[in-house]
């Protein structure tokens, strides 16, 4: 398509409105919340106007590092798990009849009604030693006795992949729906098996929204908060945790402001860091 | 045999009989069109032969093997499809030597026999090209050369020229019967254009309601159609009523055409003649009485639409041959014998 670039200032009128927004929602707020990460911190009320690099300076260190890698870390893990599951599932899906396909949408988004703490606890009885699911494999003789499956990695992860999942196949839904079912007949027809077609077709033809998919369900995951405390252990706990921790309960609002804006940062800087080498890749 | 059979191969979808039934025998290196209305199972008749979809009954047999269990990916077969479905993440080279990548052939082949398939498709030096930045005929020449990298077994094409426009695809018409020729590969094309057909078959099979009508040579298929459906669908033709009098001579519009018999024991049937056949004559004791109601001259041939006994019959000539006809003129219609084929109703 082209397009003029444009050339008074009445050409920009479309763009007044998204600005708008995206300043009252997102420049307001960010802004306050870096001014915030400067001030220092009084004991007696909540912060002192002020510029201190304290905040910043405290967060460099080992323990906050780790917390931060770990954040990353299981950001990724859950985007990965949830794309990897959600990708077969949502195509598979895309091939049932429409009565098929609707039953599940509904179903999935119903799952999306359920708040995080209700997710949280339920999958805390379901992995608990007394009322878990390793009952039933006991029943079933696949266990001897019945174990407790949290708290631990498995368990944060199975919760915040189970939460993000529904997230990750309506976002996949539209694109697998409207992909050319014979791209991956014609592959079938040039001698690719059904697996080989898939992964050498669909794959590929969809890669740049697996790739935002990716992103989307890495950004949810970095600002789960109450999954990581109510499944994990403290080592599991993610920075978003410490956040929540530092302004809710310790009330140092600079220093949750500081590790807010670090968190921001370096997603923002990851984010950049996929594009960019999808860009490269694409090019290629 | 060397070649395709299709064995009594029929396929329900629910209650609904796509192919009822269909045998047909296809020597090596014939080059077969499919031909009929959408919706008279020809689509799926290719895909079953293809493996995309399973007979409910019937065998697929390809040089004596029955490859009907066989899944697609091992058929070694090369298939075009009506939407093309090139990939759109892969170079015009890449497309057509994902067959060959697919096999483990070595990088030096793959290259040596793009090389090959560019060339014989005239589009050499667009092996890098993005596949959205050719034009619809390359396109299609690029979905061919990708079905064609392995030399498969069988060529099979679903309306693959049905996105071209009119002048590029008589073009293709021509284009695609010369390379099957120069390559001898049995070749299977479904259409519902009968010019397409006409020009590059040696075998039309014309399908109605899931059978065939009629499997023939296209030239007998044009002069001898086997039913009224196959003379309607293949080229226009009149179709008029033809009776029996009691002496067993034909009688068209209550004019015995001398010369031309029913089959013992028939009192009623169809006569097709091509309108090319159709001869106009002065007014006379031979000819049929008629007036002719229009006239469309196109330039290279004369379109004369004559009224008679009630029935609307078209004669076509060229203009040296029928130069003065005038709407309103009265004229005998000569039905030569040799050309009216009787068909049962």
């Amino acid at each position: 398509m082209r397009r003029e670039p444009p050339r008074s200032l009445a050409d920009y009128t479309p763009l007044v409105f998204p600005a708008l927004m995206l300043t009252v929602f997102f420049v307001i707020p960010f802004s306050t919340m870096i001014m915030v990460s400067f001030f220092r911190r009084d004991p007696a009320g909540f912060f002192k106007p002020d510029f201190v690099v304290d905040n910043y300076a405290r967060f460099l260190s080992l323990f906050f590092g780790n917390v931060l890698g770990f954040s990353l870390m299981l950001a990724i893990i859950v985007a990965l798990c949830c794309v990897a599951i959600a990708f077969p599932f949502t195509y598979l899906l895309t091939k049932q009849s429409r009565k098929v396909q609707t039953v599940w949408l509904v179903c999935l988004l119903s799952v999306l009604s359920l708040s995080e703490v209700i997710i949280g606890f339920a999958w805390s009885t379901l992995f608990s030693r007394t009322a878990g699911i390793t009952n039933l494999f006991v029943w079933l003789g696949l266990m001897t006795e019945p174990q407790a499956l949290l708290p631990g990695f498995g368990a944060v992860l199975t919760g915040m992949v189970y939460q993000a999942l529904p997230y990750t196949i309506l976002v996949l839904y539209p694109a697998l729906v409207r992909l050319d079912p014979t791209l991956l007949e014609a592959a079938r027809t040039l001698g690719a098996s059904p697996i080989r077609a898939f992964l050498n077709v669909v794959v590929p033809a969809l890669r740049n929204t697996i790739v935002a998919t990716l992103i989307m369900v890495f950004v949810f995951a970095l600002g789960s908060y109450l999954l990581p405390q109510i499944l994990g252990r403290p080592q599991h706990w993610t920075l978003s945790v410490l956040i929540t921790d530092q302004a809710i309960y310790q009330s140092n609002i600079p220093f949750a402001a500081a590790m807010a804006v670090f968190l921001v940062l370096m997603s923002l800087a990851l984010v950049g860091l996929t594009l960019l080498v999808g860009r490269r890749e694409n090019a290629g | 045999m060397s070649g395709l059979s299709l064995n009594d191969i029929t396929k329900q979808f629910g209650d609904f009989t796509a192919v009822d039934d269909v045998r047909l025998d296809v020597p090596h290196g014939t080059f077969v069109c499919l031909l009929g209305p959408s919706g008279c199972g020809k689509t799926t008749l290719l895909r079953m032969i293809a493996g995309l979809e399973e007979p409910t009954a019937g065998a697929v047999v390809l040089d004596g093997k029955d490859i009907t269990a066989v899944p697609t990916h091992k058929r070694d077969l090369g298939m075009v499809f009506q939407s093309l479905a090139l990939f759109p993440h892969l170079s015009v080279g890449d497309n057509i030597s994902y067959p060959l990548r697919i096999r483990g052939a070595s990088r030096n082949e793959q290259n040596k026999r793009t090389e090959e398939l560019l060339t014989l498709i005239h589009l050499s030096g667009y092996a890098d090209r993005p596949v959205a930045k050719l034009s619809g005929g390359q396109r299609q020449r690029v979905a061919i050369a990708r079905a064609l990298a392995i030399s498969p077994k069988l060529f099979l094409l679903d309306e693959p020229l049905s996105a071209l426009d009119a002048k590029l695809r008589e073009a293709m018409q021509v284009e695609l019967r010369q390379l099957q020729q120069k390559l001898g590969i049995t070749t299977i094309v479904v259409t519902h254009d009968q010019r397409e057909a006409m020009t590059m078959a040696d075998l039309v099979v014309v399908m109605g309601n899931g059978k065939i009508r009629q499997a023939a040579p296209p030239i007998e298929i044009y002069r001898r159609p086997a039913d009224a459906f196959v003379a309607d669908f293949i080229g226009s033709t009149n179709l008029l009523e033809v009776t029996a009098d009691s002496a067993g001579r034909a009688i068209v519009l209550g004019q015995a055409i001398a010369g031309l018999k029913l089959p013992g024991g028939v009192g009623k049937a169809s006569l097709s003649i091509r309108p090319e056949d159709v001869h106009l004559d002065k007014p006379g004791k031979d000819a049929i009485d008629g007036t002719v109601i229009f006239v469309r001259d196109l330039g290279g041939t004369i379109e004369t639409f004559v009224e008679a006994g009630g029935a609307n019959i078209v004669s076509v000539a060229t203009p040296r041959e029928r130069p003065n006809v005038k709407q309103g003129q009265k004229v005998g219609v000569v039905l030569p014998p040799e050309s009216c084929v009787v068909l049962a109703l």
